[in-house]
């Protein structure tokens, strides 16, 4: 009996460093876990939370009218087809404007580029905005000469 | 519309025009393959008692060894953060096929080719513990695990353990491999890769990999040894090579049957791409020279007899023409699932650097590791069997 | 009562008797678990309506989103970018698309053609339900949250791109700062906020909107009972919450 068992001796070594390996790695496993892994699935709940925390570069365009609201008025009052549209997509990202408003200043934007990104006349382009080929149309007068983005018919 | 971005003809999805994997992927499958395919080589002797390929036994579970420590390199080199990849064994995720690759990997390395090497060199381990002296004593008892019983009981129950863990071996190296073919053939999104034959390809392909790798092993370690090649073990490898061969072959062209007949949405993108910038990659060095010459090749020495000289030659041919065949499908898989956009109207290039990160020359360096690795297993634990005096080092 | 937190509560008891070291766990489980007074996950579930005929290919989306999302600034990454369809009357299998630049700054001017129908389409993540990119994550560093929004855990991905393997649509890319996968998270800092998407925030012509299915006011519920929409690739049954007005069937 005692024979056969040391036989077997190098074996039951054997076995014990793998179930040895097995079991520290059972218990160091939980140690290097991040917290809240797993509270909503297979992933950090933290991980939301910094999505959250993304800074905002676009304010929208509710925030400028809390200030900018003679340009709401004058738009409703002429029902100005620019009326719905966002302030950003031709100022640019202003929400760091909107945070201190007299720390940053926006730069006007450069008129003609920003009525030509929808007002060029281009195959493929459904007629819900009025398009023109800028060339012939302002024969490189810039759009500005006569109209005002704001409540662009006609002056 | 065309050449709008350097490399790119039609139209790819903006993020689609850099390569994600690159040739360290190639590498990963390419690896695991020859760590597979030299373990089933070295399974056969032991499960099915092919006494004639005794010779390459334990030089083929000490490739499989040295290839399988290199095999997660590429990997590693290729992460973005190669610092968080042991949070594969932290938070696998269950539904994910990569993730399993650590378990996988690790019962291959530790539960199948470890105790298996180590069970059959124990006697000698013993041995050169016994006649050494100095750091190598040490490092020899350390290996025994300070038992030296070697008895004929101790080596009969040695020898029934082997077995058993090379019959759980076999599937392991099928798992290993297959499971490889998986997490390229489980991807939807990719018709070039989304196929149920790609781990059964990816598995034949690998033993004719692992077994043209022992076969060329085993002629330069008898040639540097001054050793006589052991010719009726050669002949039999080579048949098991040419065997192997005619099934990765005939699977590969059902593949290739069933898509052209099949000619669904992403056929007509994917014949462009293999009649122009996979032709040479896919059809001259995978199919012409890395199949059709080598299977020709064996095919020859099978029909015909041929002198001793004449055959090492054939067989060296063929099996160094494996090699690079096998490389080249994987490079095919890998690189040429990326070269054509998911939306099937345009092709994108991949440009290999040489010294960067990802580049050639890590790769070659990978590719030159597992000798590296082997040599010096074969210092440590020589394997021939002719040869019964201790290592001096 | 929220049911991710009974949930929680019930896993973290079981923690508790199962092992010693539970309450260290709970305590950190805890200091993990986002919370957040105004916004409950739980009463949201995200998505986007794109009506192509309404899209004029101006490209402000595309600007907005590289502005707001810090978007590597290289032709090649894109949170969100436009494609411009020229589909040949004759031979509809082969439309010739762009999208220089993403079409960040607009197109070149093309002549009408009575040969051919021309058309943009605005692309994104599709945030799907049955995301074959979160599917394939190794460690879990992606996921789809509770109010249905497929985000990256920057601070956990090991940057294997398996993800963007997976990706049918060609959403995401590796970061070439950060290393990690990144991809649109639909304005996720903004959305919670009660805004909108910066991209819908700009669209001229409102060919974008952003919705929410749980929100019993949102326009969508009437938009959807009396419209067709569609998804990109449906027969890769990713649960595509990203649906298309007006989509011609050329588009993939």
């Amino acid at each position: 009996m005692k024979r056969e068992r040391s036989d077997w001796a190098h074996l039951i070594r054997l076995g014990g460093l793998l179930v040895l390996g097995l079991v520290a790695f059972v218990f160091i496993r939980p140690l290097f876990i991040p917290e809240g892994f797993g509270v909503y699935g297979h992933y950090r709940a933290g991980a939301i939370l910094d999505g959250r925390d993304h800074p905002l570069e676009y304010a929208g365009r509710a925030d400028c009218e809390m200030c900018h609201s003679d340009v709401v008025d004058l738009q409703e009052e002429r029902q100005s087809s620019h009326r719905r549209l966002s302030c950003e997509g031709c100022h640019g990202p202003l929400a760091a404007h909107a945070a201190a408003p007299d720390d940053v200043r926006p730069v006007l934007p450069d008129i003609t580029p920003a009525c030509v990104t929808c007002h060029e006349k281009s195959a493929g382009r459904p007629p819900l905005v009025p398009q023109v080929e800028v060339r012939d149309h302002s024969g490189g007068e810039a759009c500005s000469s006569c109209h005002v983005a704001h409540t662009p018919g006609m002056f | 519309m065309h050449g709008v971005l350097p490399g790119v003809d039609g139209f790819m999805y903006p993020n689609e025009v850099e390569l994600q994997w690159s040739v360290l992927i190639v590498l990963y499958p390419y690896l695991t393959g020859l760590v597979a395919g030299a373990f089933i080589l070295a399974s056969l002797e032991r499960v099915f008692d092919v006494h004639v390929v005794k010779p390459t036994y334990r030089l083929a579970l000490l490739t499989a060894l040295a290839f399988l420590i290199v095999a997660p390199l590429p990997l590693q080199l290729h992460l973005g953060h190669p610092e968080r990849s042991l949070q594969m064994y932290l938070t696998p995720h269950r539904e994910s096929a990569m993730a399993m690759f650590g378990f996988v990997y690790l019962w291959y390395l530790m539960g199948v080719l470890v105790i298996e090497i180590w069970l059959d060199y124990r006697r000698d381990i013993v041995r050169w513990w016994k006649e050494s002296r100095g750091w190598q004593r040490a490092l020899y008892a350390t290996l025994a695990l300070g038992v030296d019983n070697v008895g004929p009981r101790a080596l009969r129950i040695d020898d029934r353990v082997a077995r058993a863990v090379t019959i759980i071996g076999i599937p392991s190296a099928f798992l290993l491999h297959g499971y490889v073919g998986f997490i390229f053939g489980s991807v939807k999104a990719n018709p070039w890769w989304s196929t149920p034959l790609m781990p059964v390809v990816f598995l034949f392909s690998a033993m004719v990999s692992g077994i043209a790798l022992v076969l060329l092993l085993f002629m330069a370690t008898s040639w540097m040894r001054r050793r006589a090649i052991d010719m009726p073990c050669l002949d039999t490898i080579a048949k098991y090579l040419f065997y192997a061969f005619l099934v990765a072959f005939a699977l590969e062209l059902l593949d290739l049957v069933h898509r052209i007949y099949e000619a669904d949405e992403s056929f007509l993108a994917l014949d462009f791409m293999v009649q122009t910038r996979l032709y040479f990659s896919q059809v001259v060095l995978q199919i012409m020279f890395g199949t059709v010459f080598p299977i020709a090749l064996l095919a020859l020495t099978q029909l015909w007899s041929f002198g001793e000289r004449t055959r090492r030659w054939l067989y060296a041919t063929a099996a160094s023409a494996a090699l690079i065949g096998i490389l080249a499908m994987r490079w095919n898989v890998v690189i040429g699932g990326q070269l054509f956009s998911k939306s099937f109207l345009g092709y994108t290039t991949y440009k290999m650097e040489f010294a960067a990160a990802e580049g050639l020359l890590p790769a070659i360096l990978v590719m030159l590791l597992p000798f590296a690795v082997l040599a010096v297993l074969l210092i440590v634990l020589p394997p021939w069997e002719d040869e019964p005096a201790a290592p001096s080092a | 009562m929220d049911v991710p937190r009974r949930q929680f509560l019930v896993e973290s008891g079981r923690w508790l008797m199962l092992t010693g070291v539970a309450a260290c766990a709970y305590e950190a489980m805890l200091a993990g678990q986002p919370v957040d007074a105004e916004y409950e996950m739980s009463d949201h579930w995200w998505g986007m309506l794109i009506d192509v005929d309404k899209c004029i290919g101006c490209g402000l989306c595309v600007k907005a989103c590289k502005e707001e999302n810090n978007v590597p600034d290289s032709p090649y990454y894109f949170n969100t970018w436009v494609e411009r369809y020229r589909v040949q009357l004759a031979d509809r299998e082969h439309p010739l698309v762009d999208s220089p630049n993403g079409g960040a700054d607009g197109f070149p001017a093309l002549e009408e053609s009575d040969d051919e129908r021309v058309f943009f389409v605005p692309k994104l993540c599709n945030h799907c339900i049955d995301s074959p990119c979160t599917q394939v994550c190794p460690v879990g560093a992606t996921f789809r949250s509770p109010d249905g929004v497929v985000l990256v855990d920057e601070k956990y991905c090991i940057g294997c791109r398996y993800c963007i393997q997976a990706c049918p649509y060609g959403c995401r890319y590796l970061d070439p700062r950060t290393h990690t996968a990144k991809k649109c998270t639909l304005c996720y800092h903004r959305i919670v906020k009660g805004l909108t998407t910066a991209c819908c925030e700009v669209c001229p012509t409102g060919a974008r909107q952003l919705f929410d299915l749980k929100n019993p006011g949102d326009p969508i519920h009437a938009y959807l009972r009396e419209h067709p929409v569609q998804v990109l690739k449906p027969q890769l049954a990713t649960g595509s919450k990203l649906y298309y007005a007006n989509l011609d069937g050329t588009v993939r």
